[in-house]
């Protein structure tokens, strides 16, 4: 096997296993919270995130720049956002019908830069389930949990490229 | 791919080619190996780093830490995670895929230490005691509880390049034997802030009191059972306020200012979805900060964005005006570390009195 065959290989085997990440998040703890480490700096894993939301249908409504604040505050800290997103009519829509799950909306991704490499997580919203018995409810926050899997695992997928 | 360590990605490929002969347990290994990094990059990447570097996990790949531990050490480490410290229980993986992870971890050196022999190390627990605080506490806690967070960060500056790990920690407890900490004491781990103690000074004996006493550390249920109730938490405080939506919303203001949180923004939630000056005026957020709280809470976990910032949501329905924020203690569940856990109880409470503040 040549050297660079066998590189190419293990790009491939990191870039399955990086989408075996958001696909099989079942272990113990880890399901609880969708979290992926990308191997690129944080500048391109923003636009890359910010594009994967778009792609997925979603609308990002801000993205809260936590850095900023603290480093103005006098504290020093690396690069660190939270992104906003949702869509307009599932929102007004549940809103309305459901107000205790307002404090959840809209749906969020942190971002931030650990050294060279980017973390990013998301709360799996199917967490919700046992406090809101609702059938309608369960359906949304299964749609919203395979959604931000599939953002994580475009964004790896990038990352890999 | 950017930044592929060559070392022990050359390293890896020629053990998968089988050419590393002088190193037996790995011959005809590959295909180990090979799920082991798979299972790797799933499930372990993510806070230890690719190469082991550390992250919110300590570094792994170190030759001082990767050598001087055996697999008994690694498989219970990963079998029982490290419960109220963040790194988790992968029980669930099975006896061959902890297997395969460990295969794959030994190829960073090429190196596999023999099991440590299982007898008790006996020493003065008194002496060790007074010895730990001495030398120990002032890294690894008063009672063992490990330093402020997790691991190695590149984002803040901490007290420590490493955070010292929890030692009273059931899950590391039940996976090192005595001798493996007295050699991690008498050896320490080069490249970390964990010094050697027979190179500073302390006899054999000594280290073996220490070794005695760091048994003692009690090893109750605590966490667990601090974990189910956490778990039966509601996920939103909610109040109903007995002003209307707009005098909620100035009485929240004051609150917040008066928590000593600053202001950060008001704003509608469905602000950034609707054009401007349209959307439901009845349903607003009012955004603070702590700062200092922040800072502090992000040092023991990087992962605490989550449920920043302090959000306060008034939302008017059905003639009501609600009054609502998430609940901090149940979000804590989810995280596995009892640090955090206090703050969340702390942030809870200032919650509560935020929003009674606000509404009565
Ligand atoms: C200057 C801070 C510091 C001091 C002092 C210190 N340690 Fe450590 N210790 C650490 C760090 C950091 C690590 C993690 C090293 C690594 O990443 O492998 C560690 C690791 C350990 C470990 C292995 C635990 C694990 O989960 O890997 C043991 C056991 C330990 N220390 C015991 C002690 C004892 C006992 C003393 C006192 C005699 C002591 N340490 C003093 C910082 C310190
Ligand atoms: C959510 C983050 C996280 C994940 C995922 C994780 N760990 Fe950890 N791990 C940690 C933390 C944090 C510690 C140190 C605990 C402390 O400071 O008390 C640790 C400690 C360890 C240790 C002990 C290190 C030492 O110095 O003694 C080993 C071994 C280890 N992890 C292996 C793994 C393996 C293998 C996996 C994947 C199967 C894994 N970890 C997944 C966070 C994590």
């Amino acid at each position: 096997m040549r050297p660079e065959k066998t590189f190419m290989r293990f790009r491939l085997i990191l870039l399955a296993s990086l989408i075996s990440i958001v696909t099989s998040l079942n272990t113990g703890f880890a399901q609880n919270l969708l979290m992926i480490r990308v191997e690129n700096p944080f500048p391109e894993t923003m636009v890359a995130l910010q594009a994967a939301i778009q792609a997925q249908g979603y609308t990002i409504s801000r993205v809260q720049r936590v850095d900023v604040g603290l480093t103005k505050s006098g504290y020093q800290t690396d690069l660190y956002r939270i992104v906003f997103f949702g869509k307009a009519d599932e929102i007004q829509k549940l809103s309305l019908k459901y107000p205790t799950l307002v404090p959840y909306l809209p749906l969020k991704i942190v971002i931030f830069a650990e050294g060279e490499d980017t973390l990013i997580l998301a709360n799996n919203m199917t967490n919700l389930d046992s406090f809101f018995r609702k059938r309608e409810l369960r359906r949304y926050f299964r749609q919203w949990s395979h959604d931000t899997s599939r953002i994580l695992e475009r964004v790896a997928t990038t990352a890999a490229d | 791919m950017r930044r592929i360590n060559i070392n022990w990605a050359i390293n890896v490929v020629s053990l998968l080619l089988g050419c590393v002969c002088s190193q037996s347990v790995f011959a005809n290994n590959g295909t180990n190996i090979e799920k082991g990094l798979s299972l790797y990059q799933q499930h372990c990447f993510v806070c230890h780093d690719s190469e082991g570097r550390g992250g919110v996990g300590t570094p792994l790949s170190l030759s001082s830490f990767i050598n001087s531990v055996d697999d008994h050490y690694l498989s219970q480490t990963i079998r029982l995670g490290r419960p109220g410290r963040v790194m988790p229980a992968f029980e669930s993986l099975g006896t061959k895929n902890i297997g395969y992870l460990i295969d794959y971890m030994r190829s960073w050196t090429g190196i596999r230490p023999a099991a440590f022999p299982s007898d008790p190390v006996s020493g003065n627990t008194k002496n060790g005691q007074m010895l730990y605080q001495k030398h120990c506490a002032n890294c690894h806690g008063k009672n063992g509880q490990g330093g402020q967070g997790t691991g190695v960060t590149f984002s803040r500056t901490r007290d420590l390049p490493i955070m010292a790990p929890a030692l009273n920690n059931k899950g590391f407890l039940q996976a090192a034997r005595d001798t493996l900490i007295e050699k991690t004491l008498t050896e320490g781990r080069q490249g970390t802030p964990m010094t050697s103690f027979t190179e500073s000074g302390l006899t054999k004996k000594e280290i073996k009191d220490i070794v005695a006493f760091i048994r003692t550390f009690e090893t109750t249920s605590e966490h667990k059972e601090n974990q189910i109730k956490l778990a039966s938490e509601s996920p939103v405080i909610v109040r109903e306020s007995s002003y209307d939506l707009d005098q909620t919303v100035e009485n929240l203001k004051n609150s917040v200012i008066g928590h000593n949180l600053k202001l950060i923004r008001v704003q509608q939630l469905d602000q950034g979805f609707v054009p401007e000056n349209s959307g439901n005026k009845k349903q607003i957020i009012v955004y603070s900060c702590g700062f200092n709280f922040l800072y502090e809470a992000l040092k023991t976990d990087p992962r605490v964005g989550l449920f920043l910032p302090c959000r306060v949501t008034v939302v008017e329905h059905k003639g009501k005006v609600l009054v609502m924020s998430v609940n901090p203690k149940r979000m804590s569940a989810l995280f596995n570390n009892n640090e955090l856990d206090d703050m969340c109880n702390q942030m809870h409470d200032t919650y509560i009195d935020i929003i009674e503040e606000a509404i009565l």
